[in-house]
């Protein structure tokens, strides 16, 4: 067995809503109207019940489509804006994954190169390991930032062997105290320096330093690269360092800006996934990311392996709900807060006493099968919900298996932030059965016997205590096609 | 081998409060209100009371928990009581309580009583009720009516049903329910509505809207319960009496596993099999003089005709609109007005459909009174359909 070490797989998320840029620059045109030079193209944005934990954990299920999860050594989370300052955030997805108990989980922030830097450390420990970047910032209102950024996660399982799907050929890293945004600790928002310098003074120096470095000591030429993508910079960086460097413009990638929007921490790996899924064997692929210096890494493509059915980044992005109620994203993204009114007043404190005795069942969706009568069911209790039977069950993942609509109804009054609430019986294929909120429905709508697959998201949010439970909800399933 | 209660108990007293929004009143006055009614009735004085089920279900915004509100409103010193809650089931519960007292021969008289003041929530709709901890780490939050709405998806999918031929359906039970309300004094609403109204009022849960929806009331109901002996000492004469107390409550199998296909409830058809039987009674759409079920929406009336056995399944739909369930028609129901009109003080509820018979019985239902009814059904669920409790009671005539 070679010791080459590599990507294994790979996988995103995306989220499904997509905000029309200029429905932004509209709403701020009476006092910015130079806004309307970003107005173009679309955002992805999170719901309300998404964040980096649920996008991270969504983004590792589609990359660990037909790998071995207890394989799993190392987990490592990167972003800037995990749900949790104390918690492990890597853990909780870990948890909602299945991953062994003894799986060692890491959180990687405080740049938004964490993603890529955490790409170079695991590319040089070795190991099977599970790479994840998410990103869901805070942007103030009619800011560049609310115009460019947008949120999603990538996913990739890293491990050796002589049948990678890319073999990691080395990194580079500059560390320099180039400060072209800064978050303070605590702070909700970015605070960033003029374009031009970044320009001219950071991306034009720095991004060639790294990565003539790296290419230098591969033996490669820039005219060797065949994809190239670039985080960070602002917009239009990656063609500008790939000038500077003479990369050819074919290899540049697409830069995502259009379509989902700046990414941070998890934009390299998310560009990273986009050339693995047009690369060619044997193709050089060179990933930047710049903050506070350049992170840089190169991968030889292999043979593409069997289809695992991912959706992958292009998955994503086809799966899209054209949004363009502002106030809506405003809401979902907490910067604002809507009347909900008395219905929303519930206490949603979550007993952690409670949340731990059933993490399985909650964080990794593991119902029951009973041995006498093989009912597959949730939640798993102590006797069978068909033959009654006392402890007779067994654990059952429900995670990845199919259902469809048995009962269903639009909830206009319940309080949600995202009305109407859509819940009904969920009939799982397997037999198992039970009561869920159905989230990301189109304008199609949904009726019995929509086909559903599962998806890891926010249950509630405790405003009162800061605090947040996830579970799993259902969502239509969407033909590959997309609308 | 069990023998059922079937007349064993009778009922002489009973009260209930003017249901509504009652903002004149606090729980303890809708106590007292029924309470006072029904003691008069009876005609015995409190201290004979050997004993009290009390009744009430969203102790948040009501009175708090235990007997103890009861007890110090109606000031029962030396009375021991006991409280119940089965969500909207509560009022049957208390019911039954209170009967099996009597009929066990522990006490010569009993009183059951259920009393929800809702409107002091601030809002309208149920309260919000926890589920607990663990179900709340996983269960989603829906409205009440996001419950029994997805019987409307299940029935019409079951019976290739088109989506405004049910709307339609149920929309004339709403419109039935306010003409038998707008006659009956102590209703919450007492005003007709046209099926159009009806048919365009708002969404609340696809497909009901607000008239597909009960009232959502304060109010008490309570009665007074004792042997048909002691009734008769008590000169009493033309007894109403319990025929049938049945109770189900669902295992959590409609929402886990398989084999319930969402479009009836399963709770009533297994409660209507063991109270029939109890009551002796084979074909209750001949036999029962009028029923009054759990209509907290509208869908919940029609699919409750069919899980009585009343209507043939699948055909529930077409029975309402023809017009069988009207305050004229083959068997009454809703003649007071039901959950929809008289109102849903959820405790309360299971004893006030009781109360309508027993009026009925005696012939003291003024504008509404029917010609010589004998035997009632009373149909009282809690939760949804696809988990929770349904209690029946059937009371009737002695001797019938």
């Amino acid at each position: 067995m070679s010791t080459a070490i590599g990507i294994r797989s790979f996988g995103a998320y995306i989220p499904a809503r997509r905000m029309q840029r200029s429905e932004i620059a509209k709403a701020h045109a009476w006092a910015l109207p130079g806004l309307r030079g970003l107005g173009k193209g679309e955002k992805a944005f999170c719901s309300w019940d998404e964040d980096v934990i649920t996008m991270a954990v969504e983004a590792s299920r589609d990359c660990l489509r037909g790998q071995d999860v207890n394989a799993l050594a190392r987990l490592c989370l990167a972003s800037t804006s995990a749900p949790f300052a104390d918690v492990q955030n890597a853990t909780l997805i870990a948890s909602a994954l299945g991953a062994p108990r003894n799986v060692a989980t890491s959180d990687q922030t405080a740049s938004t190169r964490a993603g890529l830097s955490a790409l170079s450390h695991a590319c040089q420990s070795g190991g099977s390991q599970l790479l994840v970047a998410g990103e869901k910032r805070r942007t103030k209102l009619g800011s560049a930032q609310e115009m460019l950024f947008g949120d999603g996660a990538a996913a990739l399982l890293l491990g050796s062997g002589d049948d990678l799907l890319a073999t990691y050929l080395g990194s580079e890293s500059l560390s320099v105290p180039f400060v072209d945004h800064f978050r303070e600790s605590n702070s909700d928002y970015e605070y960033a320096w003029e374009e031009r310098w970044i320009r001219d003074e950071g991306v034009g120096k720095l991004v060639p330093e790294a990565v003539n470095a790296l290419l230098q000591r591969l033996g490669k030429t820039a005219a060797d690269v065949a994809h190239f993508g670039l985080a960070g910079g602002g917009p239009r960086a990656d063609g500008f360092a790939a000038k500077k460097i003479g990369i050819a413009d074919a290899a540049v990638l697409p830069d995502l800006r259009n379509n989902v929007g700046d990414t941070g921490a998890a934009h390299s790996l998310l560009l990273l996934t986009e050339a693995l899924e047009r690369a060619q064997a044997g193709d050089l692929i060179i990933i930047a990311a710049f903050a506070q210096g350049c992170e840089v890494i190169a991968f030889e493509m292999g043979a593409k392996g069997s289809d695992t059915g991912r959706s992958g980044l292009a998955g994503n992005l086809a799966r899209r709900h054209e949004e363009t109620a502002y106030m809506k994203m405003l809401s979902f993204s907490g910067e604002i807060e809507v009347e909900w009114g008395m219905r929303s007043e519930t206490d949603q404190k979550t007993a952690l006493t409670q949340q731990y005795r059933v993490a399985d069942q909650t964080f990794e969706f593991v119902g029951g099968k009973c041995r006498d009568c093989d009912t597959i069911q949730f939640p798993r209790l102590p006797n069978c919900v068909n033959c009654g039977a006392f402890d007779t069950q067994s654990p059952a993942p429900l995670a990845d298996e199919k259902a469809k609509v048995l009962t269903v109804t639009a909830d206009w009054l319940m309080f949600s932030q995202s009305p109407p609430l859509y819940m009904g019986l969920s009939q799982f294929d397997n037999g198992a059965r039970m009561l869920m909120e159905i989230v990301d429905v189109g304008p199609e709508g949904i009726d019995v016997g929509t086909p559903l697959e599962m998806t890891f998201r926010i249950k509630e949010l405790d405003k009162m205590r800061g605090y947040r439970r996830y579970f799993w909800k259902a969502r239509p399933i969407v033909s590959a096609a997309g609308e | 081998m069990a023998t059922g209660i079937k007349d064993k108990v009778a009922i002489i007293g009973m009260g209930c409060s003017q249901f509504g929004e009652r903002w004149d009143a606090g729980s303890e006055d809708l106590m007292a209100e029924a309470f006072n009614e029904a003691l008069a009735d009876a005609g015995i004085e409190k201290a004979r009371i050997g004993a009290v089920w009390y009744g009430s279900a969203a102790d948040k915004i009501n009175v708090g928990n235990s007997a103890i509100p009861l007890s110090t409103a109606l000031r029962l010193d030396g009375i021991p009581v006991t409280r119940v809650e089965n969500m909207c089931a509560t009022g049957t519960e208390a019911l039954r309580g209170a009967t099996y007292a009597v009929a066990s021969g522990a006490v010569d008289i009993a009183l059951a009583i259920g009393a929800e003041k809702l409107k002091d929530t601030g809002y309208g709709g149920l309260p919000h009720m926890p589920k607990g901890t663990f179900n709340d780490l996983w269960m989603p939050y829906g409205s009440a009516p996001a419950g029994f709405a997805q019987l409307a998806a299940g029935y019409r999918t079951k019976y290739g049903l088109e989506k405004d031929v049910l709307k339609q359906a149920m929309a004339r039970v709403s419109w039935k329910s306010h003409q038998n309300g707008a006659k009956n004094p102590k209703a919450h609403l007492r005003k007709a509505v046209s099926m159009e109204t009806i048919l365009n009022a708002p969404l609340i849960a696809d497909p009901l809207g607000v008239f597909d929806c009960c009232g959502v009331s304060d109010g008490a109901a309570c009665a007074i319960v004792t042997t048909p002996e002691i009734a008769r000492s008590l000169g009493k004469t033309n007894l109403v009496t319990i025929k049938s107390l049945q109770l189900s409550a669902s295992s959590g199998r409609e929402q886990g596993f398989k084999d319930w296909d969402g479009s009836y409830v399963p709770n009533t058809r297994n409660a209507a099999k063991a109270a029939y039987k109890e009551a002796g009674i084979t074909n209750p759409r001949k036999e029962l003089s009028a029923v009054e079920v759990h209509d907290c929406f509208s869908i919940t009336e029609l699919v409750t005709m069919e899980d009585l056995g009343l209507s043939a399944d699948g055909q529930a739909w077409r029975d309402i609109l023809d017009g069988v369930y009207d305050a004229d028609g083959e068997l009454p129901c809703q003649i007071d007005g039901g959950l929809k009109c008289f109102g849903h003080p959820i405790a309360a509820s299971g004893l006030r459909m009781v109360y309508e018979h027993y009026l009925q019985m005696q012939g003291r239902a003024g504008d509404r009174q029917l010609p010589n009814p004998k035997l009632g059904l009373s149909h009282n669920l809690g939760g949804v359909p696809y988990n929770g409790v349904c209690a029946i009671s059937i009371v009737g005539l002695e001797g019938v």
